[in-house]
C-alpha cells in the first residue's frame, strides 16, 4: 500500500516533467524544419535562462509578473471560475498605478508606493468584478466576458497613453511614442541584482504565493471558495452565499492581475507602455494549470516558464528563429500536462478504491459492526 | 411475435471472474437463463450483480469462465456485439434524448433502410406494432420530455425489442413505478416470456422479485448464493440469502404522542425546474416525535418540497414555518443554524462535495462555528477529532477521513451525510429518498437511526418512492401528485392499494 501511494507520487511528479520533455521533443522538430540545430537551440535556451547569473536574474523578472497573474488564476479556478482576462486586469491595473502615482507624485515614497501597488490591485479587482459580477448576478459566461473586458482594456489603454496620459516629454519632441511619463524614483522598486532589471517585487510575489495558500487552505475563506469552487449546490445547501464567492473569486484573481501590472510599472518599465501586459495574462494561466492549480506549485511553475520566455528571446537572437516558438511549446506542454492530468487521476481514483474496499474487507472480516448498533 | 427467429435459446454464464484492482467482483459466478423464462438476480449493492450484467452486456471482459448462447461458446465484445446477439438492456437511468420523439429515439444509432433518407414512418410502424402487441401504450410521436417516467421505461423497452432483443436485462426496472405500473410492467413481461423471450430481472425489493420471477438467483459479495425456483421460497428467506443473517423486514412501531407543530408549511406555491407549477398550495404540519411519511410518484413535486423547506428554491406563495417562527425568506444557512437537518435526494450532487476527503464533507454546515475555527482559520485538530466520532458513531466505512469521499460506497456517503444532519440534533429533518441505491445493510441502519431521531422528538419528513419504507417508518402519510397533497393517512389505516390510487392521482371518495 505505502510503496503503491509512493508510486502514484511518482506519477503526478514525474508526469508533468515527461510532458515537458515531450513538448520540447516536437519543438525540436519544429526547430528542424525551420533549419536551426535543435540541440544548439535548446542549448541557447536554457543556459540562456538559468546558466548565468544575469540569465536567473532575467528568469526571477519575468516569474513575478507570471507568478501574481497565476496565484490570481488559483484562487478563480479553485472558485470554479475560469478567468482569461488576466491581459486586460493586467493593463488597467497598470494604468491607475500609473496615474496615481503621477497624481500624487509629491508624496513620499513610503506611503506612495505601497499605495500605488494597492490601487493597481484595486483597478484589476474591480476588472475582473465586472465578469464576476456579471457570472454571479446574469450568470455571463465569464470566459467570454473577460476576454471581451481585454479587448476594452486595451482600447483604453490605447486612448490614454495617445491622449491624456502621453508623456509631455514625447509631445514636446514631436516624437509621440504611446507611453506615458516617468514614475517619480520614490515608487520604484529596489534593484536586487544592478544592472539587471530584477527588482524586489519577486519577493512581495513570493509571500503573496505562500499567504494564497493558506488563504486556501487554511481559512474559512477558502474552505467557502473551494466548496463553491467544486460544488455550488452542496455550497449552498452548506449555506454559503454562492453568488458571492463566484464573484470575490473573479474580483481576487482581478486583483493579483492588476497588482502584476502595478509591479511591472513600479519595478521594470517605470512608466506606462503599451505591450507591457506582455502575454503573461495568457502565460499566467499556463504556470498556474503546471502548478496543479496550487499556489506554491505556482512557483516553480512560474520559474520555469519564466526563463523559457527568458531563453527564448536569447535563441531568436543567436540562432536566428522566431522567439514566437515558445508559445508553441508553452501550448503544448499545457497540452501534454491536461492529457497527462487523466493519467493521474485516473490512477488517484483508482487508489482511493482500493483503500475503500480494502478497509471494507478488513471491516467485515470482524464481526459485523452494524449488527452491534441497538 | 416471430418466434421461430428467436436468437437465444439459452444462455448460460459458466463461472464467471472478474476483478478489479483489490477487489474480486464476480467470484466463478453461474448464472443461466431460458427462452420463456424470467430469472431474477437478487442481492445487495455491491454484491456483482451488475458487474456481472456488464459482463453479459459486453461492457467489462471476464477474468475467467465463459458465456454459451445456445450451448456454443461465444465472446461478447462491446454492447453493439450484444445487441446484434439479441441481448438488450433496460437500464435503470434511462437512456433518452428528451428533445427527440418516441420514434427519433428508437431510430438513434440505428441505420436507416433507406441509407441517407430517414426512415421514420416505418420506425413508427414498428413502434405501434410492437407497442401493441405488449400493451405498452406509447404515442409515438410525442417528445421523450412530455413523458412521465412509467412511460420512458416502456420506451426504453420498445427501443430494446425494436433492436431485436430476445434476452432482456431489466435493471432494477421498478424503482420509478407506482404500483399500478409496476403491475402493467410484470403483465408486458409476462407477456414477453409467453412470447419466448427470456428476462433477467434485476431487484432488490424481494415481493417484486417473488411476484413476478420463475427462477430466483441471490449473489452475495460477488459469490452466488445459490438458485431457486420461485415455489416454496419466502421474502425471509430471500432476505437471509442477500445478507448472510436475519432481517428485521417489518420493524415494530411504537405509538408515540406528537408535540408540538415543528414544521408547518401553509398554502405553499413553487415552481420546478423549467418553471412549471410544481407546488400547489401544499399545506402540511410536522410535529416533534413524528415522521410524516411524503409518497409519490418521482416527479410529482417531492424534489421541489423538499428544496423548499431547507430554503433552496423559493416559493411563490404561502408560507414555511420552523417551530412556529416564518422562516419562508431565509437563507439555507439561517434555517440549518434555526434546527433544520435536510438529507438530499440527490446526494452525490446536492449533499456532498465528491473531491472533499469526508472529513470535509463531515463539517460541511459546521466549518465556520466554533471549535472547528475562529471565525477566520480553520482547526484541523478540532475537525479532525470531531470527524474520527462522527465516523465512528455512525459507523462510516472508511479507509480515513482523509481519502475522497468520491472512493465511498453510496450508503457509506449516505452514512456520512446522515452523521453530519442528525449530529446537530436538528428540530426539523427532511430525510428526502434517504435510502435510494443504498444496499439493505446501510438501509436498515438508516431507518433505526431515523426512528431514533424520531424517540428524541425529531420532525421528520420523509419523502420516499419506496412505499414500503413509508409504510415501515411513517406514524401519518400524505400522497403527492402533481404537486398537491392528495390526502392524509394514518399509518393503522393506510393500505399500499389505497396509497398507489392516491399516487396515480384518483382521490377517493372525493
Amino acid at each position: 500500500m505505502q510503496r503503491f501511494l509512493r508510486s502514484l507520487r511518482f506519477l503526478e511528479l514525474a508526469l508533468p516533467i515527461a510532458a515537458v520533455l515531450i513538448a520540447f521533443a516536437i519543438g525540436g522538430v519544429l526547430l528542424a524544419l525551420l533549419g536551426a540545430n535543435p540541440f544548439e537551440a535548446y542549448w541557447v535556451l536554457i543556459s540562456g535562462a538559468f546558466g548565468s547569473v544575469g540569465g536567473l536574474a532575467s528568469t526571477l523578472t519575468k516569474m513575478t509578473p507570471l507568478l501574481l497573474v497565476a496565484l490570481g488564476i488559483c484562487i478563480s479556478f479553485r472558485g470554479g471560475v475560469i478567468n482569461i482576462g488576466g491581459e486586460g486586469q493586467i493593463i488597467v491595473g497598470a494604468l491607475a498605478a500609473t496615474a496615481f502615482t503621477l497624481w500624487l507624485r509629491d508624496w513620499p515614497g513610503w506611503l506612495l508606493l505601497p499605495l500605488t501597488l494597492i490601487v493597481g490591485a484595486l483597478a484589476g479587482a474591480v476588472w475582473g468584478g465586472i465578469a464576476g459580477v456579471l457570472k454571479a448576478r446574469l450568470n455571463v459566461n465569464e470566459i467570454l466576458s473577460t476576454v471581451m473586458l481585454n479587448a476594452i482594456a486595451l482600447q483604453l489603454m490605447n486612448f490614454l497613453l495617445r491622449g491624456p496620459m502621453l508623456d509631455p516629454a514625447q509631445i514636446a519632441a514631436g516624437t509621440n511614442i504611446a507611453q506615458s511619463e516617468a514614475l517619480p524614483r520614490s515608487v520604484w522598486l529596489t534593484r536586487l541584482a544592478p544592472p539587471t532589471l530584477l527588482h524586489s517585487g519577486v519577493i512581495l510575489a513570493l509571500v503573496l504565493a505562500v499567504l494564497v495558500y493558506l488563504l486556501l487552505w487554511r481559512t474559512t475563506i477558502g474552505f467557502r471558495i473551494r466548496t463553491v469552487g467544486l460544488n455550488p449546490s452542496a455550497a449552498r445547501y452548506a449555506g454559503m452565499p454562492v453568488p458571492f464567492y463566484v464573484a470575490f473569486s473573479l474580483i481576487l484573481a482581478g486583483g493579483f492581475a492588476g497588482l502584476a501590472g502595478a509591479v511591472e510599472v513600479t519595478g521594470v518599465s517605470h512608466r506606462m507602455l503599451e505591450g507591457l501586459s506582455g502575454g503573461y495574462g495568457f502565460s499566467g494561466i499556463v504556470a498556474a494549470l503546471f502548478g496543479k492549480l496550487h499556489p506554491l506549485g505556482a512557483i516553480p511553475a512560474s520559474f520555469l516558464f519564466g526563463g523559457l520566455l527568458v531563453g527564448a528571446n536569447k535563441m531568436q537572437l543567436t540562432v536566428q528563429v522566431p522567439s514566437a516558438l515558445i508559445t508553441v511549446i508553452n501550448g503544448l506542454v499545457v497540452m501534454f500536462v491536461v492529457a497527462s492530468e487523466v493519467y493521474v487521476r485516473r490512477a488517484r481514483r483508482r487508489a482511493g478504491r482500493e483503500a475503500a474496499e480494502a478497509s471494507l474487507k478488513r471491516e467485515s472480516s470482524t464481526p459485523s459492526a452494524e449488527a452491534a448498533v441497538p | 411475435m416471430n418466434n421461430s427467429r428467436l436468437k437465444i435459446a439459452s444462455l448460460e454464464l459458466i463461472d464467471i471472474t472478474k476483478r478489479f484492482p483489490g477487489v474480486l467482483a464476480n467470484d466463478r459466478v453461474t448464472f443461466d437463463v431460458k427462452s420463456g423464462e424470467i430469472h431474477a438476480l437478487l442481492g445487495e449493492n455491491g454484491a456483482g450483480k451488475s458487474t456481472l450484467m456488464k459482463v453479459l452486456y459486453g461492457l467489462y471482459q471476464p477474468d475467467g469462465g465463459e458465456i454459451r448462447i445456445d450451448g456454443k461458446s461465444v465472446t461478447i465484445h462491446s454492447p453493439t456485439d450484444a445487441i446484434a446477439r439479441g441481448i438488450g438492456m433496460i437500464h435503470q437511468h434511462f437512456m433518452l434524448v428528451d428533445e427527440l420523439t418516441v420514434t427519433e429515439n428508437v431510430a438513434l444509432g440505428l441505420k436507416s433502410s433507406r441509407g441517407p433518407v430517414l426512415d421514420l414512418d416505418k420506425v413508427e410502424a414498428r413502434i405501434r406494432q410492437l407497442s401493441q402487441a405488449y400493451g405498452l401504450h406509447i404515442n409515438p410521436k410525442a417528445p421523450v420530455w412530455t413523458l412521465a417516467v412509467g412511460e420512458r421505461q416502456r420506451v426504453e423497452i420498445v427501443k430494446a425489442l425494436y433492436r431485436g432483443a430476445d434476452l432482456l436485462i431489466l435493471d432494477e426496472p421498478t424503482a420509478v413505478l407506482t404500483p399500478q405500473e409496476v403491475d402493467d410492467l410484470f403483465a408486458t413481461l409476462n407477456q414477453m416470456k409467453r412470447d419466448g423471450r427470456a428476462l433477467i430481472f434485476i431487484s432488490h425489493k424481494l415481493h417484486e422479485v417473488v411476484a413476478i420471477s420463475d427462477r430466483i438467483s441471490v449473489l452475495r459479495s460477488g459469490r452466488l448464493v445459490d438458485t431457486v425456483p420461485n415455489q416454496g421460497v419466502t421474502r425471509a428467506m430471500l432476505a437471509r440469502m442477500m445478507v448472510g443473517r436475519d432481517v428485521l423486514l417489518d420493524r415494530p412501531h411504537t405509538a408515540l404522542t406528537p408535540g408540538a407543530a415543528r414544521l408547518v408549511l401553509e398554502d405553499v406555491d413553487a415552481l420546478g425546474v423549467i418553471g412549471q407549477p410544481a407546488l400547489r398550495r401544499v399545506t402540511l404540519e410536522v410535529h416533534a416525535g413524528e415522521i410524516l411519511g411524503v409518497a409519490g410518484v418521482s416527479g410529482n413535486g417531492q424534489r421541489e418540497l423538499a428544496e423548499v423547506i431547507a430554503g433552496l428554491r423559493a416559493p411563490t406563495g404561502g408560507r414555511v414555518l420552523l417551530d412556529g417562527v416564518d422562516v419562508t425568506s431565509w437563507t439555507p444557512g439561517r434555517r440549518t443554524d434555526a434546527g433544520l437537518g435536510y438529507i438530499p435526494e440527490e446526494r452525490m450532487h446536492d449533499g456532498i462535495v465528491q473531491e472533499f476527503s469526508v472529513a470535509e464533507n463531515l463539517v460541511l454546515q459546521d466549518y465556520d462555528h466554533p471549535p472547528m475555527s475562529n471565525g477566520v482559520f480553520l482547526n484541523f485538530g478540532a475537525i479532525a477529532s470531531r470527524s474520527r466520532d462522527l465516523v465512528r458513531d455512525f459507523n462510516i466505512r472508511t479507509p480515513s477521513i482523509e481519502t475522497t469521499t468520491r472512493s465511498l460506497s453510496g450508503g457509506n456517503i449516505q452514512k456520512l451525510i446522515l452523521a453530519r444532519e442528525l449530529s446537530r440534533d436538528p428540530k426539523v429533518l427532511v430525510a428526502a429518498q434517504p435510502t435510494r441505491g443504498v444496499d439493505i445493510g446501510a438501509t436498515e441502519y438508516i431507518h433505526q437511526r431515523l426512528l431514533e431521531q424520531r424517540r428524541r422528538g425529531t420532525a421528520t419528513l420523509l419523502i420516499s418512492e419506496d412505499l414500503d419504507e413509508i409504510l415501515n417508518l411513517s406514524d401519518r402519510i400524505v400522497v403527492i401528485y402533481e404537486g398537491r397533497i392528495m390526502g392524509v393517512i394514518a399509518r393503522e389505516q393506510a393500505t399500499a392499494e389505497q396509497i398507489g390510487l392516491l399516487m396515480a392521482g384518483v382521490a377517493e371518495g372525493r
